[in-house]
């Protein structure tokens, strides 16, 4: 390697600590850029080694929830956490109405919108079944003949649901009712009213509990009045977000960067419940400056004993409204920032999957991307 | 999003969903070829771009954008062969992805991306394995509490 140095430097704990601060000062941001490649540094090496991020890479869990997960990824690039969150929005597959038969629709919703909501509707059933027995469904061509359009249509690649409601006047309702739950039937139509209607193999993956069903079932889809009518069959196929968003396996998938607060000079008294209020509540705890705190000569603690001191409690709290820097008496006491390699993720599941399993999905996709390109570069170097 | 045609296709009984049947299980492995996320293994996406030498070369991925773009921009640039390596997008309405690669003598371009992608899996096992460390830790620390 010609560009090595011979001997290499190691930058001490606290530079290294320092390097990963990402300043948030009153109108700036500092310091926003990872720096930590070879190079950069001269005589330091920063060359990628997998046993090095082994030892530092870490993956803290805060909750682990079906529709909602939270969990700290320390130690890794902004660009392949981001990859990871962008994965999650838009390259993972997810089940989706996206053929809608109009059969007959006297309702005031176009059938164009009618079957644009319907696609928005998201879709649960059991994991099995749609992890692993649902496979894609080959779109067919535009221009292929209608008879051909779904005959490779089949129980392991398409969902057939329907949806056949008609509003009707309420006979019993009492006079001068005004409200249209009561005085018609079907007024409102809700995502609970699609009915799922399984086929071939479809029976034993997704019956009862595991049935496919809306995750909501309160989603209103149309308002009708008495007369009025909506009848159609719909095709249900897996898809991902790129395509559409209604294939988003998500509600939100997204991360921040870890707060920091530094008080660089003591906070006492009034203004150390001052300090506390600038932040969201639990950040900034209050404390008693201890004995031996108060005799340390140029702690600034020096005949204070007794007294409130600030403290930060928990900076993972924050949100980094930079209050504090407002007022004049915290001028130089305090120093906001970020950590930029660790990435608070929070990831909320819609029911397809579970947010943990999506996140492992991720991982996997941006594996198997990397598997085929690089059978592609050999391909073409052959 | 079905379009007007597909709309309007089959005015069908509601009963004409039962016609679709179980495939033969031989059709079942074909089907794969429409999942995106194999896109890779049936069709080449990669190009160098003309005017690349063997140290400094441009490879343009057919439908791959920031994802893939910025974290193997990263991996590459760990790399210490490396001196120079970025990536553009170069029109929004293109699904088009350039990487610009350029080595100090001793290796190649193409080296230095084929490294990359090694790379890049080896960090994805290693995220996999401490995420579900990590999980099953949390897990039982849970069950500790309750």
């Amino acid at each position: 390697m010609a560009a090595h140095p011979l001997r290499l430097k190691n930058p001490s704990p606290a530079e290294q600590e320092a390097r990963k601060i990402v300043g948030v000062n009153a109108e700036t941001v500092t310091n926003v850029s990872s720096t930590d490649f070879p190079h950069h540094y001269p005589g330091e090496d920063h060359a990628w080694d997998k046993n090095k991020f082994q030892e530092s890479f870490q993956v803290q869990f805060h909750h682990n929830k079906p529709f909602d997960a939270s969990f700290s990824l320390i130690g890794i690039d902004a660009s392949v956490a981001n990859a990871f969150r962008r994965i999650l929005l838009a390259e993972i597959p997810t089940l989706a109405i996206e053929y809608v038969f109009v059969n007959n629709n006297t309702s005031v919703i176009q059938d164009e919108v009618l079957a644009a909501r319907l696609g928005l509707v998201p879709l649960k059933g059991g994991k099995e079944g749609l992890l692993s027995f649902l496979k894609w469904f080959k779109k067919p061509e535009e221009d292929a003949p209608a008879e051909e359009q779904f005959s490779k249509a089949y129980d392991y690649n398409t969902i057939a649901l329907s949806l056949k409601i008609e509003c009707t006047r309420n006979e019993n309702a009492a006079p001068g009712e005004k409200d249209p739950h009561k005085l018609y039937h079907n007024a409102y139509v809700y995502a609970k009213d699609i009915q799922f209607k399984p086929f071939g193999r479809q029976l034993k993956y997704f019956s009862d509990d595991d049935a496919i069903m809306p995750t909501n079932p309160d989603i209103l889809i149309a308002k009708l009045r008495p007369g009025q009518c909506i009848d159609v069959d719909m095709h249900a196929i897996k898809g991902v977000g790129s395509d559409h968003a209604k294939y988003s396996p998500v509600a939100t998938a997204s991360y921040r960067l870890l707060p920091t607060i530094t008080i660089t000079k003591p906070i006492l008294g009034k203004d150390a419940e001052k300090f506390a209020r600038c932040f969201p509540r639990g950040v900034i705890g209050l404390e008693t400056v201890t004995k031996e705190e108060a005799a340390q000569i140029g702690s600034g603690y020096e005949g204070h004993e007794g007294e409130k001191k600030a403290v930060v409690r928990d900076p993972m709290k924050d949100t980094v409204s930079r209050e504090v820097l407002r007022h004049e008496e915290f001028n130089g006491k305090v120093k906001l920032g970020r950590v930029r390699d660790h990435f608070i993720f929070s990831v909320e599941s819609l029911g397809q999957w579970d947010s943990d399993e999506m996140f492992l999905e991720a991982v996997k996709v941006l594996k198997v991307k990397c598997e085929g390109l690089k059978k592609n570069l050999a391909d073409m170097t052959r | 999003m079905p379009s007007k045609k597909e709309v309007e296709q089959p005015t069908a009984p509601a009963d004409d969903d039962a016609s679709m049947t179980e495939a033969p299980a031989a059709e079942e492995v074909q089907e794969e070829e429409a999942n995106p996320v194999l896109l890779a293994f049936e069709e080449q996406r990669i190009r160098i771009l003309p005017g690349s030498t063997d140290t400094a070369a441009s490879f343009e991925f057919k439908k791959e954008d920031h994802t893939l773009g910025n974290a193997l921009r990263y991996i590459i640039m760990k790399n210490p062969d490396v001196e120079f390596c970025g990536y553009s997008i170069p029109h929004p309405s293109e699904e088009v992805m350039n990487i610009r690669i350029q080595t100090y003598e001793g290796t190649t371009a193409i080296e230095a991306l084929d490294k990359g992608f090694d790379d890049l899996m080896d960090l994805c096992d290693i995220v996999a394995d401490k995420f579900t460390a990590a999980r099953e830790d949390f897990a039982s620390r849970q069950m500790d509490e309750d």
